[in-house]
């Protein structure tokens, strides 16, 4: 298998202007690669800065130094160096996220929130929403919340809402961060079957997982962050 | 065949009020499709920045090109008449804060729609009635409101109405400031719910400008941060506003009240 994700020392710190200019250091020089079709895990404690990396690699942190690169059809791409209209279009085609929390949009019912990204990739509503509804089935998700909008959902619902839109689109590169934080044995499960349906198909995965159990169903390879940990 | 080239694209764009700083130096691309929030305080240039870009006001210096329906990017300065007309008339749009100022009060809210469409030629009274309809279902309005005045609707329909009537020429750019400013919070989110439905469905082109970093987020894919007439930072919305670099966009991100 190809490699589709190559990190190269890549480094992040916040400087926090409102607290004096107080410089926190996150992490120093993350080096590793992940294969098309395989699950890397990132360990280390809370506070290691497992989430910021996902968060780079998504272009929605910026990274200090080092490199962040995949492949898009020939070319190799640097997203840590990567223009904003650039990082949208890896979003579209090649980065899906699921983030540790649902960012709800007011009014917007359940399974539009599921369809959307394929409604920006160009398929009709119709059958973005006939997927979503595929996913949401799959998640557990009772039908009668699929109009309503999951602002008032309980955790575990909008997390599964969360996963559904993440899986949605067919991106060759998924980043998860606890995707599986909040939910009980039976959909932890579907989960873990829906990553390794992904892996099947070849995408490359890096992951956040906490649970032992997960961890030991999906990850191909641990990469611990303490290694990298920044000196302040 | 012009997708990678902007649709319009400002360069060193400076406005002085006598020696009073409006903005300074500002430049930045934008594509077909994207939208673009200025965000800032009452008095950062972010207002003078939008009427810079729809040639409402005049540069003291620096440019604006804007890319026609031909495929030719022009500098608007050098626009003739009939050009900047079908800019105002056509292929822009804009969305002020005050309803009042981009409606006419007393004339019917089909009238309002139907006007624009008058203005670039449509001269038949039933299709013109149709395309009105048309419109004031798709910002969910009810057909039976065609024949009132924007007077005697909501703060939120009046705002509606107001995109309706911009949006009926197909403009491929909109211009909004502060679009759901003075609205309360529930027809706030009604109206951003639309207008991201909008730009998405029809591939607009949109500069939004705001004091919200919510509405800002919501709408935009892109974002410029000003302050004392410069824009101190830009980049993608959800970067800047996630990990903000600038002492002042940390303060006003930080500055939000959780609800």
């Amino acid at each position: 298998m190809a490699v589709a994700l190559d990190i190269r020392e890549l480094s992040k710190s916040f400087t926090m202007h409102l607290q004096g200019g107080l410089r926190l250091p996150v992490v120093e020089r993350v080096t590793f690669k992940v294969m098309a079709g395989s699950c890397v895990v990132l360990g280390g404690p809370s506070g290691a800065g497992k989430s910021s990396i996902l968060k780079m690699i998504f272009g929605n942190y910026r990274s200090d130094a080092g490199q962040i690169l995949l492949k898009q059809g020939k070319a190799v791409i640097d997203i840590a160096a990567a223009d904003p209209r650039r990082i949208l279009e890896l979003r579209k085609r090649s980065v899906g996220y699921v983030s540790q929390f649902l960012r709800a949009v007011p009014r917007v019912p359940a399974i539009d929130v599921v369809a959307e990204p394929l409604v920006g990739n160009g398929v009709t509503r119709d059958e973005a929403r006939e997927r979503a509804a595929g996913l949401l089935r799959r998640l557990n998700i009772s039908e009668r919340l699929w109009e309503l909008p999951p602002a008032t959902f309980s955790g575990g619902e909008q997390q599964r809402v969360n996963i559904a839109r993440g899986f949605i689109p067919d991106l060759p590169i998924l980043l998860l961060d606890e995707p599986t934080a909040s939910l009980d044995a039976a959909n932890r499960a579907v989960v873990v079957d829906m990553i390794a349906a992904r892996k099947k198909q070849g995408t490359a995965i890096v992951a956040i997982a906490h649970g032992d159990e997960v961890r030991a169903a999906i990850a191909d390879k641990i990469v611990d962050i303490q290694q990298f940990a920044a000196v302040a | 065949m012009n997708s990678d080239q902007p649709l319009l694209a400002a360069e060193g764009l400076s406005k002085f009020y006598g020696r009073r700083l409006g903005c300074r130096d500002i430049s930045f691309e934008l594509y077909q499709g994207e939208v673009l929030a200025i965000v800032g305080e009452s008095g950062s240039g972010k207002t003078t920045l939008l009427q810079l870009l729809s040639m409402q006001l005049e540069a003291s210096s620096g440019s604006v090109t804007y890319r026609m329906r031909d495929g030719v990017a022009r500098d608007l300065a050098s626009l003739t008449e009939s050009e900047r007309r079908f800019l105002f008339r056509t292929d822009w749009g804009y969305v002020h804060q005050d309803p009042a100022m981009g409606l006419r009060m007393a004339v019917s809210a089909g009238g309002n729609v139907g006007e624009r469409l008058m203005a670039v030629g449509w001269r038949h009274y039933g299709r013109i009635r149709s395309a009105a309809t048309d419109w004031l279902d798709r910002v969910e309005i009810d057909a039976n409101r065609i024949d009132d005045a924007p007077r005697t609707y909501s703060g939120g329909m009046r705002q509606r109405l107001q995109i309706a009537r911009n949006l009926v020429t197909a403009p491929r750019l909109i211009f909004m400031d502060e679009p759901t400013g003075g609205l309360d919070v529930s027809v706030q989110a009604r109206l951003l719910d639309l207008l991201r439905r909008l730009v998405n469905e029809l591939g607009l082109a949109a500069i939004v400008v705001t004091h919200d970093l919510a509405v800002a987020r919501l709408l935009s894919n892109r974002i410029i941060v000003m302050k004392g007439g410069e824009a101190i930072e830009s980049g993608l919305t959800d970067q800047v506003l996630d990990d903000p670099r600038e002492p002042y966009t940390q303060l006003l991100v930080s500055s939000i009240l959780p609800a």
